[in-house]
């Protein structure tokens, strides 16, 4: 069987190894394609998963796509620790080190434009959610039903009420904080609000946002999120990071492959 | 050549990261580059379908009531007025109960 090449990233050429133990997407460790002054990194893939076909099938297979996604994620991981990796999308695959070393050269400019670009800089995610209500937290209220069809209607104003002020409150505290990191923050990004099946999170998602800060002022960045963090009841902000650049890499190439 | 200054400690991430914040970077950001072997991730019926789980669509966001961000100071969504008229619906049901039960008192009260 021969294998194809499965690329999960162009860097700048870099001195630090990898660690000796990384494994990459079916267990293969990442290998580097350097050419022309930049590096693809790769795994070698068996065609039996990774030809059109296969693979196809195995998109629709979201345990198969999980594990490669965690393994692609866990290869830009590595790499983001010891250079400024400019991370494909999932499924990017050539036939052999020479397609690979053609699609570099072909984006040669591009590339060193966004690495530019990006050099020392890393990404942090900032989710805030708002909790999810809790039965009526009006004292002395039993949930029996309403005595009169004017308890009913006062009730039911009070959750109401309750409920938009939540709402109220969420949005500019998620407006504000979004200001504020946009800040102290090179770019951000908005993303569209995760569905609580895949995230697993409680609550509903309001703020899905990628900052892209330098390395060197990530801890201030932290700490500001940090700070944010206490002091809005029923209102709940979550960090993630640091992560490759990966929301801010693709303007160079968008709507060049019709994605 | 870069040497990466300390960086803080991961948050959220390694084994234990959430899948949807993964999904959402490998499969929705990042460079696109078609390769030798081409798939078009939008074409996989069941990613599209996971797609939209992991990254609700702005439509479906806008359903869901989250269209702040298009600097729209109000959370004006049709998922929040379709709870509206039910639940104005549902108390004219209710207020139309109480007048038959007393009218009179019924009048007085009503808002």
């Amino acid at each position: 069987m021969t294998g194809l090449r499965y690329v999960y990233a162009v860097c700048r050429p870099f001195g630090t190894p990898l660690q000796a133990q990384l494994t990459g997407v079916g267990g293969d460790p990442p290998r580097l394609v350097p050419h022309h002054g930049l590096v693809a990194v790769v795994s070698h893939v068996p065609e039996a998963d990774f030809a059109e076909e296969p693979l196809r099938a195995h998109l629709e297979d979201l345990d198969w796509l999980t594990g490669v996604a965690r393994a692609h994620q866990g290869v830009i991981d590595a790499l983001t620790t010891v250079t400024t990796p400019l991370p494909l999308r999932l499924g990017t695959v050539f036939r052999d080190d020479s397609g690979v070393r053609t699609m570099i050269e072909a984006r040669e400019e591009s590339f060193l434009r966004t690495l530019e670009r990006l050099e020392g800089r890393v990404e942090w995610g900032v989710k805030v959610y708002v909790e999810p209500e809790r039965p009526t937290d009006a004292p002395a209220e039993p949930a029996a039903k309403p005595a009169s069809g004017r308890d009913y209607l006062r009730q039911r104003r009070m959750r109401t009420k309750a409920q938009d002020d939540l709402w109220q409150r969420a949005e500019t505290f998620a407006t504000r904080l979004h200001e504020t990191l946009s800040e102290c923050a090179e770019d951000s990004r908005l993303h569209a609000p995760q569905n609580p099946a895949l995230s697993g999170a409680a609550g509903r998602n309001v703020l899905n946002a990628a900052y892209l800060v330098p390395r060197a002022e990530s801890e201030e960045f932290v700490e500001r999120v940090d700070r944010t963090k206490d002091g809005a009841p029923g209102i709940r902000v979550e960090l993630t990071g640091p992560w490759a650049a990966y929301s801010f890499a693709g303007e160079e190439t968008a709507g060049e492959e019709g994605a | 050549m870069t040497t990466p200054s300390r960086l803080p400690e991961p948050y959220g991430q390694g084994g234990g990261a959430n899948l949807a914040d993964i999904l959402e970077r490998v499969l929705d950001k990042g460079v696109v580059i078609a390769g030798d072997i081409r798939i078009n991730l939008l074409d996989i019926e069941l990613l599209t379908i996971k797609l939209r789980l992991v990254v609700a669509s702005v439509d479906k966001a806008k359903e869901m009531g989250i269209d702040w961000w298009e600097s729209d100071p109000a959370l004006s969504s049709r998922a929040r007025r379709d709870e509206l008229a039910r639940e104005n619906a549902e108390l004219r049901e209710r207020l139309a109960r109480l007048e038959e039960l007393e009218p009179s008192r019924a009048r007085e009260e009503a808002p």
